[in-house]
């Protein structure tokens, strides 16, 4: 059972945000290797004012999330991103911990 | 996400059901799966597999590759006693993300000075335990030492099938629980499931120490697998 309680509360804030006439993107860890912070299924929301509540790494890349999910709500296309050692913008951004996570990004809409 | 599939979602959620968002990684089209369309769906099989992990992931399907997103409820905690070793189990719990519930219907016991921000109920399991909706997304802890609380409890927490039920007492304590639960047409492989002595044997002392025990063994039950266990 993989159960993380305060998901109920980043679901519930993107469809309160998006309700109350935010922009709003729904971003997701659909896969890991190695050593990730946060488990596949973690939640982050993000409105267009750059606002945002969760996380999808142990804060290491949020950052670069939100850049793209603001990228997200204006084009309404979903995108995938991913980080790692390997990648060229871990480097900017860095999962410190050594681990690579692909994060789905998508609008609620 | 479109924002009907959210609030879906977001009202299993609240129901305590279980439910699977299904993801197309290639063109982000998307469906919700509730617990009574699952086996209905294409994908039942995998999804069955996943509900019963409860972890999300990406599988390569007929459909694709696609990104399920699992969702199960958040667990609950239910402690028959209010007592001293629930004084530290439920704020430890509370911290884990255990939605706590203490039920006893010894009044002196089941205080708000005692348990402040603990949802306590007054009251005999027969009457406390039903409306709690307890479900196998709950551990059930019994601590009272007295069979006339503990034990219709335990038999309430067996039928709902909890994910964890433990029981505070010594093996002989135990024992003597088993032949009266057994004497009330309980089947062995029903009373195995019951942790006696309760917690991980941690050399346990105080009742802070016994409650990280026991928070350690219910964790144990939740994350890892009947190998992982070993």
């Amino acid at each position: 059972m993989d159960t993380l309680a305060t998901d109920t509360d980043i679901l519930k804030a993107a469809e309160d945000w998006k309700a109350a006439g935010r922009g709003v993107a729904l971003a997701t860890v659909v896969e890991t290797w190695g050593s990730a912070p946060r488990p596949v299924g973690s939640n982050l929301v993000i409105d267009d004012q750059g606002n945002f509540l969760g996380s999808v790494s142990g804060g290491c890349v949020e950052g670069a999330v939100v850049t793209e999910a603001l990228d997200v709500i204006e084009s309404g296309k979903p995108k995938t991103l991913e980080f790692g050692v390997a990648d060229e913008t871990a480097w900017k951004v860095g999962l410190s911990c050594g681990g690579t996570i692909r994060v789905f990004v998508e609008k609620v809409e | 996400m479109r924002l009907d599939i959210l609030k879906a979602l977001n009202t299993e959620r609240a129901a305590r059901r279980a439910a699977v968002v299904v993801t197309h990684q290639e063109s982000g089209a998307q469906r919700l799966i509730t617990q009574d369309k699952v086996a209905a769906d294409p994908l039942k099989e995998v999804l069955e597999a996943h509900l019963r992990s409860g972890k999300s992931g990406v599988e390569e399907t007929a459909e694709g590759r696609v990104f399920l997103t699992v969702h199960v409820p958040p667990p609950r905690l239910v402690i028959t006693g209010a007592v001293h070793i629930s004084q530290a189990l439920a704020p430890i719990a509370a911290l884990l993300g255990y939605d706590v519930t203490i039920v006893d219907p010894r009044t002196a016991f089941a205080s708000v000075e005692r348990f402040p921000g603990v949802k306590v109920i007054a009251e005999w399991p027969d009457k406390a335990l039903p409306p709690l909706g307890i479900d196998r997304y709950t551990a059930f802890v019994a601590l009272t030492h007295d069979p006339k609380i503990d034990d219709p409890a335990l038999l309430h927490a067996l039928e709902r099938d909890c994910f964890y039920i433990g029981a505070l007492g010594s093996k002989k304590t135990h024992a003597r629980r088993l032949e009266r639960l057994k004497s009330q047409g309980v089947s062995d492989e029903q009373l195995a499931r019951i942790h006696a002595p309760i917690g991980l044997p941690i050399g346990a002392i105080s009742p802070p120490e016994i409650a990280v025990a026991i928070m350690g063994e219910v964790t144990s039950r939740l994350r890892l697998t009947a190998e992982g266990r070993r």
